[in-house]
């Protein structure tokens, strides 16, 4: 048992570094993703007016549906990296298990979320003004809320790849789903920034958890039927 | 991989009226077909007979709807997943990501094939060499690679992973005269160390040097077995 656990552990390791490996190859997350994620709070600042008080007030939401955004596409991203001509026999006829070739995967996404989501926190107090407050809820928002978005988006995302219009496709089937994700972490989010109650915050945190641990099993099972449809 | 020391063994390739769909069309329509222990069987026929799906069937990427199948033992009609790290398949997609290096691909798919236990760098960087490889094309990436060379690439994959049965799909394609010899030297060599192989070409007369049968298909069934008449 031990055995196999940590073959399927070094099998989860060996494809979320190859797909870290990619996007420091290709910089698509960096150089597009980020910037993007960027214009999109500036644009809400402007549409918003200066007005200070409403900023900070609808900063959570802003940040959360701007981490959304930003996922869509990095997740599409991952699923488009399987599509290569070949690639997807490759991984069946491959030693690596579609659980383990899932959860790398959500692994390598949520890695690259995490670092876009510190970048969006500092932008968000920059431009904002939002004061940066309850580190420790906010971070654990941050970790549970980043892992059912990467959970979630790298499932959809493989269940879109094999279909035309799947840059379509992928928001259309992600958005509605994703939804008690949002209004969880904005929740979470808005108690850690002290705009409500602290102690609300943690019972989200929870709830965002038992999403994520829901997605991530439910992806670990589903990817084999997906992956032979493909 | 036992046969050639001694003892007679199944098929290690068994079809029976098997029938595989590609939607709803039969790519194989009933096909028979027996393949021993390292024996290099060559598919011929014209495009579209069913080569490309047969091979595809061997390798458990295709599923068989009806009859019988079973290769290395496993009977994929029940379950086509089993067999498929025992094989190797060349199809006419590299499997490469465009974006990694050729060393960052064979350390990939190499070690993908044996999660955990993992491939010496010394053993990939050999085998790339071999290949044709080395040097300064370990280092490019493959989207920068002209088409023989990812035929090489895709080649060093397979024989990183030494499957029991090779299954190959004009292998010798988009290679120029010393990639094509290099392929029948992987086949030989396979051979030697106790592999199967199956494989479709348009190059007949080079093919056929190499092979020891010839199976022609057509509309998805066999149609001619016989020997072939090498050297």
């Amino acid at each position: 048992m031990a055995k196999r656990l940590s073959l399927f552990a070094a099998a989860v390791r060996l494809v979320a570094g190859k797909d870290l490996r990619l996007e420091a190859r290709t910089r698509v997350g960096l150089a597009q993703v980020l910037p993007f994620a960027v214009l999109v709070l500036v644009v809400m600042a402007f549409a918003l007016d200066a007005e200070s008080e409403l900023l900070v007030r609808v900063s959570p939401g802003l940040f959360w549906v701007t981490v959304t955004f930003a996922a869509i596409l990095m997740v599409g991203r991952s699923a488009a990296l399987e599509i290569e001509p070949g690639v997807g026999d490759a991984l069946r006829l491959s030693g690596v298990s579609p659980s383990a070739l899932y959860l790398g995967k959500t692994i390598a996404v949520a890695l690259q979320l995490l670092v876009l989501e510190a970048v969006l926190v500092v932008a968000i107090a920059i431009l904002y003004r939002t004061p940066l407050a309850g580190w420790i809820l906010g971070a654990a928002t941050l970790l549970t809320a980043t892992a059912g978005i990467a959970a979630l988006g790298t499932l959809l995302a493989a269940l879109a790849s094999s279909a035309r219009g799947r840059e379509s496709l992928i928001p259309l089937l992600m958005l509605p789903v994703l939804a008690p994700v949002l209004i969880g972490a904005t929740r979470a989010t808005d108690a850690a920034l002290g705009t409500s109650d602290g102690r609300q915050g943690w019972p989200w945190v929870a709830l965002l958890a038992v999403f994520a641990l829901s997605y991530v099993t439910l992806g670990a099972l589903a990817y084999r039927p997906l992956m032979e449809d493909s | 991989m036992a046969a050639y020391h001694g003892a007679p063994m199944a098929p290690v390739v068994q079809l029976s009226s098997a029938v595989a769909l590609l939607g709803r069309f039969p790519v194989l329509a009933g096909i028979d077909l027996e393949v021993d222990a390292g024996e290099v069987v060559l598919l011929q026929g014209p495009n579209g007979a069913g080569k490309t799906s047969l091979l595809r069937v061997c390798a458990g990427l295709v599923r068989v709807v009806e009859g019988n199948a079973r290769v290395l033992g496993s009977d994929l009609a029940a379950d086509p997943s089993i067999v498929r790290r025992r094989v190797g398949y060349l199809g006419h997609g590299s499997g490469l990501y465009a974006d990694l290096s050729i060393a960052e691909n064979l350390r990939f798919w190499a070690r993908s094939a044996t999660p955990g236990s993992g491939h010496p760098d010394a053993e990939i960087a050999e085998v790339a060499q071999r290949l044709g490889l080395g040097g300064r094309l370990d280092a490019l990436s493959v989207s920068r690679l002209s088409e023989g060379q990812r035929k090489r690439a895709a080649l060093a994959v397979l024989v990183l992973r030494r499957p029991e049965l090779w299954l190959l799909d004009e292998p010798h394609a988009g290679l120029d005269r010393a990639g094509r010899d290099l392929v029948d030297e992987l086949i030989a060599g396979a051979v030697v160390a106790g592999a199967t192989v199956m494989m479709s070409s348009h190059e007949l007369d080079r093919a056929r040097l190499v092979a020891h049968r010839l199976v022609t298909v057509a509309g998805g069934v066999v149609t001619d077995d016989r020997p072939a008449r090498r050297g």
